[in-house]
């Protein structure tokens, strides 16, 4: 019998669309009986280990792995004359080595693999695999990778993708311009579980146990760099530790997946954290040139801007995210001149990719930024002027998209504005776990300043510029046990976010049935997409309800076919049937029939994909097009409390106001406007991947800093529900609001407080100080 | 080397137990025990906090042969076979589980600071969960969690 790790078991869940539906994997968390892709065993099992470069950049000159192999426990070494199929692979451009070949371009990058039988042989194997590189200069300034002289990295040059925007008038005039410089640094996803998985050899093929955010895209480069048909490498889903963007790409599929197929065993990968720091990528490090020019009554005129994104040495999602930096430039305000020039850069730095907000949240520091000056030089108060530029309903973005559905940015500023501001901390009721600087007890509240600041955002649902977008849902209806239920199954990914509820919220809502179970997703049924670009409560959840109405559709016909035969008195007529309670009930609710007693042995089941509204891509000279599908804004308000002496911060609270159309499970999406303001927190005043010359110099949990509970504020929230006509549900996506504009608006608090011009994130100590 | 202890109330022993192993590793791949989770492996962020002799560790900074006929107690040591620890409701019901890979440490943490104060504050609640680490929440729905665990051990 084929060997298989053991997996979390499908729970019953029972609950309606709007409901605040437990996880039923939440139970098995909390005692520690979940099962995630770092914790899965079988019998033979043996651990993989990577030889990483040391270098940044060098030439592969020499792989000595001889003493490696022969080292006790070792069964295997490979190299890049070991990748049985293609030794490249990318998400939109395959250029990055499953293991290098004759060049490393990042520190930490893949250069050999070991097979042992017990992690720590398999990693001091791989400390004994002896590579001689000759070590080039690296590169490692984006500005420097646009000139003439710069080292090619990649055959077609330094430049991953151009994006130029072009609308209205290219030489506007304005009453008032204001300019500034903004710098972004590189933010890590640290979902706290790392890169894991499972690799089983099987039938010439392979079953790979594993945490991703999308298993059909992992298959497919798989299968190319295995050399095998897409049939052979078959995928399931194991417990994520959450994902934020850092399991888009592949980390360890691969590598797990050839030493699994070479030695004939089950492989295991695990990275440590320091691995797991060059193991994904990041978010990129942005800097960004903007010139604002208004009316004096503060109507905006125009906006040039200049974004660099440092993409590092491979393109993973890089030429997505530079689109977005580019198409939301301006914010969420309608501005009819717009210059918008965008390069994403091929460096010697790791590289960098998807995180949650995705280009919006480079440019959000920049936008938001500039509003703010904008507002001091006018004399008009920040949240007012924003107002009078808010991007309504049936206005236009920058690309010339004519934005339909509810579009809610002054509202959601007149929000957050409105909510009561937090006390002052009185030196009376000194608690120190309330101060800048906490219990290290540097201030009792001397020169400590309180600040309030304010931002918007948006970005876009689902993917763009044509990209096909779609998900498939398999949905079964039988009866067990004398109770109809619902298996719903989709390769969608739970990463932490609730999906596993929306999806059975929504076969419980369409089928009208109490038992649903979501099956664990594999690649035994088609496409989900990925979990990213908050798309999958909107597209799978979207295919999961088609394939119920499917579904609910045969239902009827079965019932009406088999009722013909009986009386239909006090019944009505079959067209206003619906499926409720477990049964069939007429237009006044009464009882039909029972779906158990309809069903009995026969078992409906139907598959269906479901497509939102098609996008086109971006003109390549002037950016216009109606590149993307849906929109979601969210603005945040920050209190915060700045030593001004010290320059440590202290943010008070944070106050959001978020349209999600609708909340299919409110308390759900509590938790992602809560955790999703928490990382746009970090990467304000904490979070940083500090690079010297393309070496991370913290790639530990110790020294890359994540907030913890007296880091993080209490948020107040204001969830509006206003109804997408477009979308299921009127539902939108939820995810990535929260990280874009709660960042913003903490440096903006910062800047109030301080009166520092601070253009730069993360906010440091000496940064509020020096100057 | 061989390593005996005391885990959740049985008496169980490992062999061929390498010396630099630490007890996250005996527990997780020698016991059978992976609830305790393998997050920084550096004493940071808490996921994998056990009780060593009564006191809250982080077991990626204990040497698996420190645990030699000490007495453990780990997040699967928590509620019973049948049922959950009121801590584990909490957290069900209050929503302070996403991803859930901190959960099994902040479950260990509550109980222990629900075991030295029954009443904690928010700020006590904060202060004792500094040293766990999560990603997905932004920790609103965790503390309260605490705050109802809280309510109803002290109710009970």
């Amino acid at each position: 019998m084929k060997a298989k790790p053991r997996l979390a078991p499908p729970a019953v869940v029972s609950g309606r669309v709007g409901d605040a539906v437990q996880r039923p994997d939440a139970a098995l968390k909390t005692r520690g009986d979940f099962p995630y892709s770092s914790d899965l065993q079988v019998a033979g099992m043996l651990w993989g280990a990577t030889v990483r470069s040391p270098h940044p950049y060098a030439r592969i000159v020499s792989i000595d792995a001889e003493d490696a192999r022969s080292m006790p426990g070792v069964q295997v070494v490979l190299t890049h004359e070991d990748v049985p199929g293609r030794n490249v692979y990318g998400l939109e451009i395959p250029d990055q080595p499953v293991l290098a070949m004759d060049v490393v371009r990042y520190w930490g990058e893949a250069v050999a693999l070991v097979a042992a039988d017990h992690p720590e042989r398999a990693r001091r194997a791989a400390h004994a695999v002896r590579v001689e590189y000759e070590v080039l200069a690296p590169l490692t300034d984006p500005e420097v990778a646009l000139t003439e002289d710069a080292p090619k990295l990649h055959p077609d040059g330094n430049i991953t993708r151009r994006i130029k925007i072009r609308r209205g008038d290219q030489n506007p005039r304005a009453d008032v311009v204001v300019t500034g410089e903004y710098e972004v640094g590189m933010q890590d996803q640290a979902p706290l579980g790392p890169e894991s998985g499972l690799a089983i050899p099987d039938d010439g093929g392979v079953d790979l146990y594993i945490a991703t955010q999308w298993l059909h895209i992992d298959r497919s480069q798989l299968a190319g760099c295995l050399g095998l048909p897409p049939d052979k490498v078959r995928l399931t889903m194991a417990g994520i530790g959450g994902a934020f963007g850092a399991r888009e790409d592949l980390s360890m599929q691969a590598h797990t997946c050839m030493l699994a197929l070479r030695t004939g065993r089950p492989v295991k990968i695990v990275y440590g954290r320091a691995e797991s720091f060059v193991g994904h990528v990041h978010r990129h490090p942005a800097r960004l040139r903007y010139e604002h020019g208004a009316t004096r009554d503060g109507k905006l005129v125009y906006v040039k801007a200049r974004i660099m994104l440092d993409g590092g040495a491979y393109a993973s999602s890089s030429t997505a995210v530079i689109a977005n930096a580019c198409c939301f430039a301006v914010g969420p305000y309608e501005c009819p001149n717009a210059t918008i020039d965008g390069w994403v850069v091929y460096t010697n730095n790791p590289p960098c990719g998807a995180m949650r907000g995705f280009g919006s949240v480079q440019n959000c520091y920049a936008h938001e930024a500039q509003m703010d000056k904008l507002a001091a030089a006018l004399s008009i108060d920040p949240v007012e002027l924003r107002i009078r530029n808010a991007l309504e309903s049936g206005g236009s973005l920058i690309t010339g998209q004519v934005v339909d559905g509810p579009v809610p940015v002054a509202e959601i500023l007149r929000r957050v504005r409105a909510m009561p501001l937090p006390p002052a901390v009185t030196s009376e009721h000194l608690d120190l776990t309330q101060m800048p600087g906490g219990v290290s007890n540097t201030t009792h509240g001397e020169a400590v300043r309180r600040g309030v600041g304010y931002a918007v955002g948006f970005k876009n649902v689902g993917y763009s510029e044509g990209f096909d977008d779609y998900s498939t849902a398999r949905v079964k209806l039988s009866v067990v046990g004398g109770r109809p239920r619902v298996e719903v199954h989709t390769a969608a990914a739970e990463v932490g976010q609730g999906l596993v509820t929306v999806q059975a919220q929504i076969a419980g809502t369409e089928l009208g049935v109490h038992d649903v179970i979501v099956l664990n997703a594999d690649t035994q049924v088609g496409s989900a997409g990925s979990s990213s670009a908050s798309r999958q409560t909107y597209i799978t959840g979207g295919a999961v309800k088609a394939a119920c109405e499917a579904v609910r559709e045969r239902v009827l016909a079965l019932a009406e076919s088999e009722l013909t035969q009986l009386s239909r008195d006090g019944a009505g007529g079959s067209d206003d049937w619906r499926l409720e309670n477990d049964a069939i009930v007429s237009a006044d609710g009464t009882a039909v029939i029972t779906l158990a007693t309809l069903l009995g042995e026969e078992v409906i089941e139907e598959t269906r994909e479901f497509r939102p509204r098609r996008t086109s891509p971006l003109d390549p000279e002037t950016g216009q097009a109606n590149a993307h599908m849906q929109y979601a804004f969210a603005a945040h308000r920050a209190v915060v409390d700045v030593d001004t002496e010290l320059g440590l911060v202290k943010v008070v609270e944070l106050a959001t106001a978020q349209d999600v159309g609708k909340a299919i499970n409110p308390q759900a999406v509590e938790g992602q406007l809560e955790g999703g303001a928490a990382q746009g927190l970090g990467l304000a005043v904490m979070e940083e991947i500090q690079l010297k010359d393309g070496v991370i110099r913290n790639p530990s949990f110790t020294d890359y800093l994540l907030p913890t509970t007296l880091d993080m504020p209490p948020v107040r929230i204001d969830i509006l529900e206003l109804g997408d006509p477009n979308a299921p549900y009127g539902l939108k996506g939820v995810g990535e609001p929260p990280t874009i504009s709660s960042g913003p608006a903490i440096v903006a608090a910062i800047r109030a407080a301080s009166g520092r011009s601070l253009s730069r994130v993360p906010v440091r100590p000496h940064d509020i100080v020096d100057s | 080397m061989r390593v005996g202890c005391t885990v959740n109330g049985g008496r169980v022993t490992a062999d061929d137990v390498w010396e630099g192993e630490s007890l996250l590793y005996l527990l997780r791949e020698r016991l059978g025990l992976p609830g305790s989770k393998n997050a920084c492996e550096q004493g940071e962020c808490g996921s994998c906090s056990v009780y060593l002799d009564g006191t809250l560790v982080c077991a990626c900074l204990v040497l698996a042969g420190q645990a030699e006929d000490r007495d453990l107690v780990t997040v699967e040591g928590i509620g019973s076979a049948d049922s959950l620890h009121p801590v584990q409701t909490a957290f069900v019901e209050a929503g302070a589980v996403q991803c859930g890979f901190c959960t099994p440490g902040l479950i260990v943490a509550t109980h222990d600071l629900l075991r030295r104060v029954p009443q904690p504050t928010t700020v006590q609640i904060r202060e004792a969960l500094a040293g766990n680490i999560c990603r997905c929440t932004g920790y609103a729905k965790v503390i309260e969690a605490v705050h109802l665990a809280a309510g109803r051990m002290g109710s009970s």
